[in-house]
């Protein structure tokens, strides 16, 4: 019986707390990054779909689009790049449901829940961890970018600006990913969240402009908050501007701050009573 | 509240969405026990478990786990408290180290205190050949001892254990059990869920037999015993013509009152006995005399099912779990070895068999 003397007793005040938080959610980021030094591998999975959707629309699709109206192949490859970045932040709300998703089914979040640790670093950890994530894809998908060939024609404030955008839906979409990922019952059915994100990533402007689709579906994916963010990229990367006449085309950077914004306000709230349901 | 207890609830209750889970449920557990919640699946085992680990909101009652109100006061409470639930919480993609060091982090004992105590552990656990190896290859009663180890980083007062064993071979029961024994050696509180009568019999210092989310019976395992029965006598036909005479026959040997159970499909026979072994060598004697022939003839310890029968009168309310695992597992391990702490012995005889 010698280590409980080690343990500091739980914190009381506010302040204690909120540092057991942050140190809490730290240890969660730890326990995430370890995964990827110890298993290299699975984090390559991940980031294959990405890359091979990457390979398969600008080469095998891409050469009979069509976009800029300039003869088909012309300019894809900076018009997909940017609908590219943000499908990968799109379809990450997945891997976070997953992990979530497993951390319950193995009775991980039990034992965190029964332990003094900050219960709210189990998201708040989750959720920093799939940020760095997120990072780290978006920097080895910006280098194949590079390498087959995309450049930003953007000044290097618009440039940046454009990545903040995409990891602001990011974060969004990880909000999203924690509240079904506490609402499914298990891995399985995380797994059958991809059917909910194939259309949702799909039907949008990544790879084909909205008003080349029949009216009713242009204005949905128009309206896909996917498209906003891809809309606002292509226009603070200055590539390949092709818009129709939809209002929210227009106002694309704007859309890229509101919807995700909307969002996190939406499921943020949502996740956090998830969690505390996990007590009754 | 007296302060000798490690647990103390008093008519808990709780239902989920209007079906009761606990209908009253009353423990006391002394410092240094073991205490074991035996039960069918849905008796309120884990439902009680998930309450006093302040997993799970109650709807009545109260609860003190190591001097602290679990509603009132559960940081506390986890602070003191150690849990092993039904699956193996253990993050199969770090090393049984990293583990280990995540949850010692976690438990803010600082980063070099985490990773002594973790080969401490990992030391006590008999892990350290496979310290830096990934539970994923571990065998069940490796992870299970990896899961124990987890739950012990702060040498908490009280441990809970939902169902440590299930789901593990003979070889990994004994392995976890030898862990658990260990632990309260060392002074730790155990509440324990089982649905194994065996496994109650073998660890526990008292047992608390739950049906529908009530107490049914309190008892040491041997008060237990004498209520159901230490050993059943079975015995299989070898034809179905035989059974009727089979029957009348194992009646004769039964303990003051027990009533033979006849199973049509199995061709078999059981009763409860009070001397196993007068009873087998009486009865052979008896079946050579009338030339009947056996398909089988044994002792066995009762199962869950036929306890609750006993106990209850009918049979459990839902379908019991895997029935006690065969005898061999137990008398590999001599009994008794452990005496209870601080217990007396119930001077009250049960009636059934006074």
């Amino acid at each position: 019986m010698t280590a409980l003397h080690l343990a500091p007793p739980p914190a009381e005040s506010l302040a204690a707390r909120a540092r057991w938080a942050v140190v809490d959610c730290w240890t969660i980021v730890w326990q995430e990054i370890t995964h990827v030094v110890r298993q290299p591998s699975m984090f390559a999975w991940q980031l294959g779909f990405p890359i091979v959707m990457v390979l398969m629309f600008v080469y095998v699709f891409g050469s009979a689009m069509d976009v800029t109206g300039q003869g088909a192949g012309e300019g894809y490859l900076e018009y997909a790049m940017p609908g590219l970045f943000v499908l990968t932040m799109a379809f990450g709300f997945m891997n976070t449901a997953f992990a979530v998703a497993l951390t319950k089914e193995k009775g991980f979040i039990d034992r965190f829940r029964s332990m003094p640790m900050a219960s709210s670093a189990v998201v708040t950890g989750r959720g920093l961890a799939d940020l760095i994530h997120a990072i780290i894809d978006l920097a080895i998908l910006v280098m194949i970018a590079l390498i087959l060939g995309w450049r930003t024609g953007g000044s290097l404030a618009a440039t940046l600006a454009g990545f903040a955008l995409l990891l602001w839906l990011r974060l969004a979409l990880i909000f999203v990913g924690i509240f079904l990922g506490l609402l499914v019952k298990n891995t399985e059915m995380a797994g059958n969240l991809f059917a909910l994100a194939f259309p949702f990533g799909m039907i949008s402007s990544v790879f084909a402009p909205p008003h080349l689709m029949p009216g009713w579906l242009g204005a949905i994916a128009a309206w896909n908050p996917v498209s906003a963010t891809a809309g606002a990229l292509r226009e603070l990367f200055q590539s390949a501007p092709v818009t129709g006449g939809y209002w929210i085309e227009q106002h694309t950077v704007a859309a890229a701050v509101i919807w995700p914004a909307l969002i996190s306000a939406v499921f943020l709230p949502a996740a956090v009573r998830r969690y505390w349901r996990l007590a009754r | 509240m007296p302060t000798h207890l490690a647990i103390q609830a008093e008519g808990l209750q709780k239902s989920y969405r209007g079906t009761p889970a606990l209908a009253g449920l009353d423990l006391a557990v002394p410092y240094g026990t073991i205490h074991g919640l035996l039960g069918p699946n849905g008796a309120g085992k884990t439902t009680a478990v998930r309450i006093l680990a302040t997993l799970l909101r109650f709807d009545a009652g109260r609860a003190e786990v190591a001097g602290y109100d679990v509603a009132r006061e559960p940081r506390w409470v986890r602070h003191r408290i150690g849990l092993t639930g039904q699956q193996t919480a253990v993050d199969d993609n770090l090393s049984a180290r990293q583990n280990l060091v995540l949850f010692g982090r976690l438990f803010h004992i600082g980063k070099d205190a985490a990773r002594r105590r973790a080969d401490e552990l990992l030391d006590q656990f008999r892990l350290t050949e496979v310290a830096d190896r990934a539970p994923k290859t571990f065998s069940g009663g490796m992870r299970r001892r990896l899961d124990l180890a987890a739950s012990m980083i702060l040498a908490p007062e009280v441990l809970f254990l939902d169902e440590p064993t299930t789901g593990l071979d003979p070889a990994g029961r004994r392995e976890v059990w030898q862990a658990i024994r260990d632990l309260t050696a060392a002074g730790t509180t155990v509440l324990l869920t089982t649905h194994y009568l065996d496994e109650a019999d073998q660890l526990c210092d008292r047992i608390s037999v739950i049906d529908q989310g009530r107490n049914l019976v309190d008892d040491t395992p041997a008060g237990l015993k004498r209520r159901i029965g230490n050993e059943r006598l079975e015995a299989v036909a070898s034809q179905p013509a035989d059974l009727p005479a089979l029957a009348a026959l194992v009646a004769t040997v039964a303990s003051n009152g027990a009533e033979p159970a006849v199973d049509q499909e199995r061709l078999s026979v059981t009763v409860a006995v009070t001397d196993g072994v007068r009873a087998l060598t009486e009865i052979a004697a008896r079946l050579r005399e009338q030339g009947l022939a056996l398909a089988d003839l044994g002792l066995r310890r009762p199962t869950l099912d036929e306890a609750f029968l006993t106990l209850t009168g009918k049979p459990a309310a839902e379908p019991a779990g895997p029935a006690a695992p065969a005898t061999d597992i137990k008398q590999s391990e001599p009994t008794g070895s452990r005496e209870p702490t601080g217990q007396s012995e119930p001077t009250k005889q049960t009636e059934e068999y006074a």
